[in-house]
């Protein structure tokens, strides 16, 4: 389960998140909206203890994220796999090399047998064709880049995904494929996830339920029938929006 | 100066993540192999007119009264004391340091230090200690080339403005020289090489965000790791040739 309790973060005189509750119980997928330059990824990277809170908690399985002993930490990250918006992947290492960092288990990640099938797999699992695995991020689209990413975030078997707008700056078809993709993650490995994201319709696809993140606060949490009928206002103009425009420019 | 305790921290992480050699220990040979090949070529350049400009300009300031082989000491002494480690060590603070900052910094504007961190590895023993390490030893070994090189220009060059024989040249050198002379050029190497890495290292790793903040490391990197080898030059001089 991952709890954020009263979470408050203010860089310089900008405060960014002013109160954040946010329950995410295992099995659930939920997704996380709100209008681009909120918070959302600043609240994701307190999950994983990248952003410490000047105020409240983040608890992930019972354990205070904030506090956490540098070995500790790093046990905590291997249970939990973190999409970066743009990929993120190493430069000067090729995919293989990228998706095998991913690799927690230090005796595995030294095996090369074991690394070789292992990465072989999770690249297939996100339908990336097999000779990818030699080529260098700058050779690959932003599509097959967010997958690479996906791939390494999953490589080490993680009980968490934490997906930072996979979606963002595809065009509808790949846009698809990602969802789709995220889906599968969470029905076939029952992978714990929040997908962070602008794209209402992807969300109303892949997830359980819904946080609409606003002004530092989660302002509404529900299911897309609810988002639908609420009355709020800021729901309302935000699922407006994000409708007469379908494709979104990276944030 | 509140940058003195946060690289002071960044030198404790170096520390920490060193037991990880299986991590460091073949990037560091990457590195090491980009340092060697990317900057032999301008180090000798330089080292080379430096050693022909001085005996060269010796030669020029030549009245006679003193015998030639004081140019053999007078080469010697100025390219292994001084010129050879701070000329390359400024130059390298431009392309190794100016380098550094720059991958660092995009790699942090673009979330793959972030990346690293959310894997549960260490960024000291993925992309720090590498780079420091390969500086360290690589950077000594361009200054001895340097050396050998501004001497052997010097020779050359003496010997057109002069008539002075390899044997003058080098009686000269040996004349007043203590194998103190070499450690020290190595000494001096080893601190400015520390300043050409860890300094940019640091500046990189911490740059803020966006395209302007890569620039913003980048150039503060190669101007802050100049100034510290000038003062490092400063005060080695000081500390360890006056006993
Ligand atoms: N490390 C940081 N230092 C300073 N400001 C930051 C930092 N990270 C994010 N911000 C600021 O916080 C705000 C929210 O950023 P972000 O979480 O990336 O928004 P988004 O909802 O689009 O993901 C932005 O104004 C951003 O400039
Ligand atoms: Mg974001």
């Amino acid at each position: 389960m991952i709890e954020l309790r009263g979470v408050k973060k203010k860089f310089g005189e900008q405060v960014i998140l002013d109160g954040v509750d946010f329950v995410v119980q295992d099995g659930e997928t939920v997704a996380l909206l709100g209008p681009s330059g909120t918070g959302k990824s600043v609240l994701l990277k307190h999950i994983i203890g990248l952003i410490k809170p000047d105020a409240g908690q983040v608890l992930v399985d019972g354990l205070h994220v904030a506090r956490l002993k540098r070995k500790e930490l790093a046990q905590l990250r291997y249970k939990i796999g973190y999409v970066f918006q743009n990929g993120a992947l190493f430069d000067s290492d090729n995919v293989f090399e990228n998706v095998r960092l991913g690799i927690s288990d230090e005796t595995k990640y030294a095996d090369a047998d074991y690394s070789r099938d292992r990465v072989a797999q999770v690249i297939k699992l996100v339908n990336l064709p097999a000779d990818v695995i030699d080529k260098y991020p700058s050779e690959l689209s932003g599509g097959m880049r967010k997958r690479v990413g996906i791939a390494r975030a999953i490589v080490g078997e993680p009980k968490y995904l934490l997906y930072d707008e996979p979606t963002s700056g595809l065009d509808p078809v790949n846009s698809d494929i990602i969802d789709g993709l995220v889906e599968r993650l969470s029905d076939e490995l029952g992978v714990t996830g929040i997908m962070v994201t602008h794209d209402v319709r992807g969300a109303f696809r892949v997830a359980d339920r819904l946080a609409l993140l606003s002004g530092g606060k989660i302002i509404m949490q529900g299911t897309q029938e609810e988002f639908l009928a609420s009355e709020n206002p800021k729901v309302k103009e935000f699922l407006e929006r994000d409708f007469e425009t379908p494709s979104n420019a990276a944030a | 100066m509140a940058h003195v305790g946060r690289v002071s921290m960044l030198v404790v992480e170096i520390f920490r993540g060193l037991k990880e050699v299986r991590i460091w220990v073949p990037r560091a040979f990457d590195e090491a192999w980009n340092i060697g090949v990317g900057s032999l070529f301008i180090v000798l350049l330089v080292s080379a007119f430096a050693g022909g400009v001085t005996a060269y300009q010796a030669g020029y300031q030549f009245t006679g009264s003193l015998p030639y082989y004081v140019v053999g000491t007078l080469v010697v002494e100025s390219i292994v004391l001084e010129l050879g480690p701070v000329l390359v060590g400024l130059i390298l603070a431009g392309r190794i340091g100016a380098r550094y900052a720059a991958e660092l910094g995009t790699m942090r504007v673009t979330e793959q230090i972030d990346a690293l961190e959310s894997l549960g590895r260490s960024p000291a023993s993925h992309l720090i200690i590498p780079r420091v390490v390969a500086g360290l030893v690589m950077i000594p070994v361009l200054v001895v080339f340097a050396d050998i090189v501004g001497v052997l220009a010097g020779l050359w060059a003496a010997k057109q403005v002069l008539p002075l024989t390899t044997a003058d040249f080098t009686y000269g050198a040996q004349y007043f020289w203590h194998s103190f002379d070499a450690y020290y050029s190595l000494i001096k190497a080893f601190f400015f090489a520390a300043a050409i890495t860890i300094i940019p290292c640091y500046m990189g790793f911490t740059t803020g965000q966006g395209a302007e903040g890569v620039g913003r490391s980048t150039t503060g990197a190669v101007v802050s790791s100049s100034v510290i080898i000038l003062l490092l030059d400063v005060v080695l001089a000081k500390v360890l040739l006056n006993s």
